[in-house]
């Protein structure tokens, strides 16, 4: 262990033929997004406060919470419909409260909940007040979304500067298809959909992209050293070689994100398990997916325009 | 690549040992006031406080300007002796539409107005439109109104300082956001209703006097007078003249104190010079008259004047409690608002949840920096040790890096410390598995070392370009706590490469040239 390797993950010199499941994956991949969208519309996404407006706050009662109490003295005070749930040990009490029609009437909600707990419960400590106004929230919306936007956008140009043009529509392709699906993720699992979420999407882009381009750049390595391999072995060659990595880096990056989902607390296991559901589809679409887009995109395009390497580094290394 | 010159091998060093130096401030306080000392500093959401997004009504802003240019137009069209008008101010089209007797002045009315729109840096804020019919519109441009509201956020941001500062809050940030937003954060305010209080009114004071010949009871007030409600008494009405006597702007000091007859609660006021001329002026005129003491179109109080007051001192009584007349002067000495604040976002978190957030994000740092050190030893041996060192110093650039930015550690940015850490290692793999395949093509250790590390440094430009453009977005356009996620992640992404391609390298190329082995352990 401190010298050696104790293990490698996949055995050296790997032939799986990764492209003969091209259509499998392509289709199995087509599924999931496309029931993913339908999830985005039905039931949708559960939108965090960030994003929807509202406020949000926690309560530490002195005693166990009364929540049918606590539920009655709010809808007394006239809120519509307060959302009174358990929220970790059974005196923590997590309340929301839907968008007010005014940012004045927000703010007077906080006030009237506050009032309205200290009388259900006397002596509650109120932990967390997140109050945001619709206008605020709008724009918060906005962001979000440009954000994302952006990022493909740039992530594309980047790639499309860096390889041909085919591997940056494989890739943005890909992470489009990847990002529909932590969508459906986030409608099926009813984690709120917020800031911090946009911020593991976002992560999830990065990584899966980086995956990508690990892939590619051994391919377009490859389509140089071995002229005349068909493609499609060529591919099924380049995904094996970089086996041990691209599945290295998931584990490693897995392992950095577990202890969050289990240990990290209401505000990150939610980012953390979208995390990790992201990283799972990130590294099977960059072999299922982002792979056979190139194949069908062309052998004969993708060859006239990768240049031959200088001879040194032609290597007499048969594909296995 | 697999050559360190002396030198180079002191830069890397060098560069580590600067980064270890530049987190000392973070966990010893500093021991000289002239040194450097930047730390981290924890967001609200860890060390608990409160954050308010506060928006200036521009509407407000734009009436006023709208309301006090009518008077001045009134007075210029009296100066220039045009004698038949009509004058209404439109705040829905920014502009003032003046309807004129006589056709036939529109121009003369124009040149009278004109000079009316200048601002301070000298240019003209009104567009004049002919409308024909005698009607003449002076709109508000739209640099105009912008430099309106810059200076009515700008004027703002002080007056809510002041506030806060009297109020006793340590270390309150106030910032300007946008064109009509102040973002207010106040560290350790668990409960901000107080502050919210402060600055939910806009605390302009005015003395009138008040026309005791109106009838109170009337549907609509006399000319130049408004029926304003009593603070203590909201069904009580009292019908105070619109003209001003003395401001609020006028006073230099206000306390909160205890009548020494009544044992009532007072607040005690001093103008100053103009203040104290007008005053006296006023109450020299107006004896056994009342006047009134006006709060934002509430009346506090309406005393008789007894005698001259020419002191230049006064008494505000209004039922107050200690609480009341402390924030009442509090507010009197801070000064007025230009417009009336708006909360749209609150976000205020206990001490007690955020020292807990601190805690779970400190436990699932340390267990998962273990499981990836634990991983990277198992399946990499030695090099996955070097590794592993590499990875710590990593966490150490880091916290340098944001200790020298005095970057904001948030909770989601410690979730960026963890991901980097699980990111960081990716290059390491990629070097790792490039030589071990570089060595089963049959290269000599050295030459599949400089190999791999050659191959691989491309791959990990383009890999790590990626995830760092990402990131870069969300800081762009992201808002609160999760920047700090995307601060996190950018500077890691960077710290990495430098510790994963020159540090792990450094420790490779030491531990080769010192034992020369036939073959790598990889």
């Amino acid at each position: 262990m401190f010298f050696r390797p104790t293990f490698r993950l996949v055995p050296d010199g790997t032939g799986f033929h990764f492209m003969r499941g091209r259509y499998a994956g392509l289709i199995v991949s087509a599924i999931l997004s496309i029931s993913s969208v339908v999830l985005f519309f039905y039931p949708g996404l559960n939108l965090g406060i960030d994003f929807k407006g509202g406020i949000v706050m926690e309560i530490h009662t002195p005693a166990p919470a009364d929540f049918n109490g606590i539920r009655a003295a709010l809808t007394a005070a006239g809120l519509h419909e307060p959302g009174v749930q358990r929220f970790g040990a059974p005196d923590q009490v997590a309340i929301r409260i839907e968008a007010q029609k005014t940012e004045a009437a927000t703010q007077t909600a906080v006030a009237t909940v506050t009032a309205a707990v200290e009388k259900a419960q006397p002596g509650s400590r109120i932990e967390r007040t997140d109050a945001v106004g619709a206008s605020v929230s709008s724009e918060l919306f906005i962001d979000g979304m440009m954000a994302l936007g952006l990022s493909l956008l740039m992530i594309l140009v980047y790639i499309w500067f860096r390889f041909e043009w085919q591997f940056a529509v494989g890739a943005v392709v890909t992470l489009i298809l990847d990002v529909t699906k932590a969508i459906g993720f986030l409608a099926l699992t009813r984690f709120d959909f917020d800031l911090v979420m946009v911020g593991a999407i976002l992560t999830i882009i990065g990584y899966s992209t980086n995956d990508k381009v690990v892939v590619y750049d051994r391919m377009r390595e490859n389509l140089r050293k071995y002229k005349s391999m068909p493609l499609r072995e060529l591919i099924d060659l380049s995904i094996n070689e970089t086996l041990n990595r691209t599945l290295g880096t998931s584990m490693t990056l897995f392992l950095a994100a577990l202890p969050l989902a289990l240990w990290g607390g209401s505000a990150l296991s939610g980012f953390a398990w979208v995390m990790m559901f992201g990283i799972v589809v990130g590294t099977s679409s960059s072999i299922f997916i982002a792979a056979p887009i190139l194949l069908f995109l062309g052998e004969k395009q993708l060859r006239r325009e990768a240049k031959p390497l200088p001879p040194e580094n032609a290597s007499p290394r048969k594909p296995a | 690549m697999m050559y360190f010159s002396r030198l180079k091998t002191a830069l890397v060093i060098g560069a580590c040992l600067l980064g270890a130096l530049l987190c000392v401030p973070n966990i010893a306080s500093a021991p000289a006031a002239w040194l450097p000392w930047r730390t981290i500093h924890l967001g609200l959401d860890l060390r608990g406080g409160s954050y308010l997004l506060l928006e200036v009504d521009m509407s407000t802003v734009i009436k006023e300007r709208l309301d006090s240019l009518a008077d001045a137009t009134r007075q210029a069209l009296r100066t220039a002796k045009i004698d038949r008008y009509v004058v209404t101010p439109q705040a829905d089209q920014n502009r003032l539409l003046v309807r004129l007797g006589d056709a036939s002045q529109v121009s003369a009315a124009r040149t009278a107005i004109s000079p009316l729109g200048v601002n301070a840096s000298g240019t003209n804020d009104l567009d004049f439109t002919d409308l024909g019919d005698g009607q003449l519109a002076a709109t508000l441009s739209p640099v105009g109104l912008k430099t309106r509201a810059t200076a009515a956020v700008e004027q703002s941001i002080e007056i809510v300082r002041r506030r806060i500062d009297e109020t006793g809050v340590v270390d309150p940030l106030i910032s300007r956001q946008g064109d009509s937003r102040i973002i207010v954060q106040l560290p350790g305010v668990e409960d901000p209703n107080r502050i919210k209080q402060l600055l939910g009114q806009t605390a302009r004071m005015t003395f009138r006097l008040t026309d005791e010949n109106a009838n109170v009871g009337s549907p609509v007030p006399p000319p130049g007078v408004d029926f304003l409600p009593m603070e203590n008494s909201p069904g009580q009405k009292i019908a105070v003249r619109r003209r001003v006597e003395v401001d609020g702007a006028n006073l230099t000091d206000a306390r909160a104190g205890q009548n020494s007859q009544t044992g009532e609660w007072v607040v005690n006021f001093t103008f100053d010079s103009i203040g104290t001329r007008r005053f006296a002026d006023i109450s020299t005129k107006n004896v056994n008259h009342p006047f009134a003491i006006v709060l934002d179109d509430k009346v506090i109080s309406a005393p008789v004047i007894r005698e001259p007051i020419t002191g230049g001192r006064g008494q505000i009584s209004g039922r107050f409690d200690a609480r009341s007349a402390t924030d009442l002067s509090l507010l009197l000495r801070a000064g007025a608002l230009p417009a009336p604040l708006t909360v749209v976002e609150q976000r205020s978190v206990g001490p007690e949840l955020g020292a807990d957030s601190i805690r779970a994000g400190a436990i699932a740092l340390t267990a998962g920096l273990l499981l990836v050190m634990a991983y990277m030893g198992v399946f990499y041996g030695l090099f996955g040790w070097f590794a592993n060192i590499a990875l710590i110093v990593n966490l150490v650039m880091m916290l340098a890096v944001l200790s020298l930015f005095e970057a904001t550690l948030t909770l989601p940015g410690m979730a960026g410390i963890l991901l980097t850490l699980g990111m960081a290692v990716d290059a390491n793999i990629l070097i790792n598995e490039r030589i071990r395949e570089e060595a089963h093509n049959g290269r000599t250790p050295l030459n599949a070392m400089e190999t791999g590390f050659r191959k691989a440094f491309a791959t990990i430009i383009d890999s790590n370009m990626t995830a760092f453009l990402a990131h870069v977005m969300l800081f762009f356009f992201g808002a609160g706590p999760v920047r700090g996620f995307a601060v996190t992640i950018t500077v890691g992404i960077v710290t990495s490469l430098f510790t994963a391609t020159m540090v792990a390298r450094l420790m490779m190329v030491r531990w080769y040239t010192s034992h020369r082995p036939a073959v790598l352990p990889v």
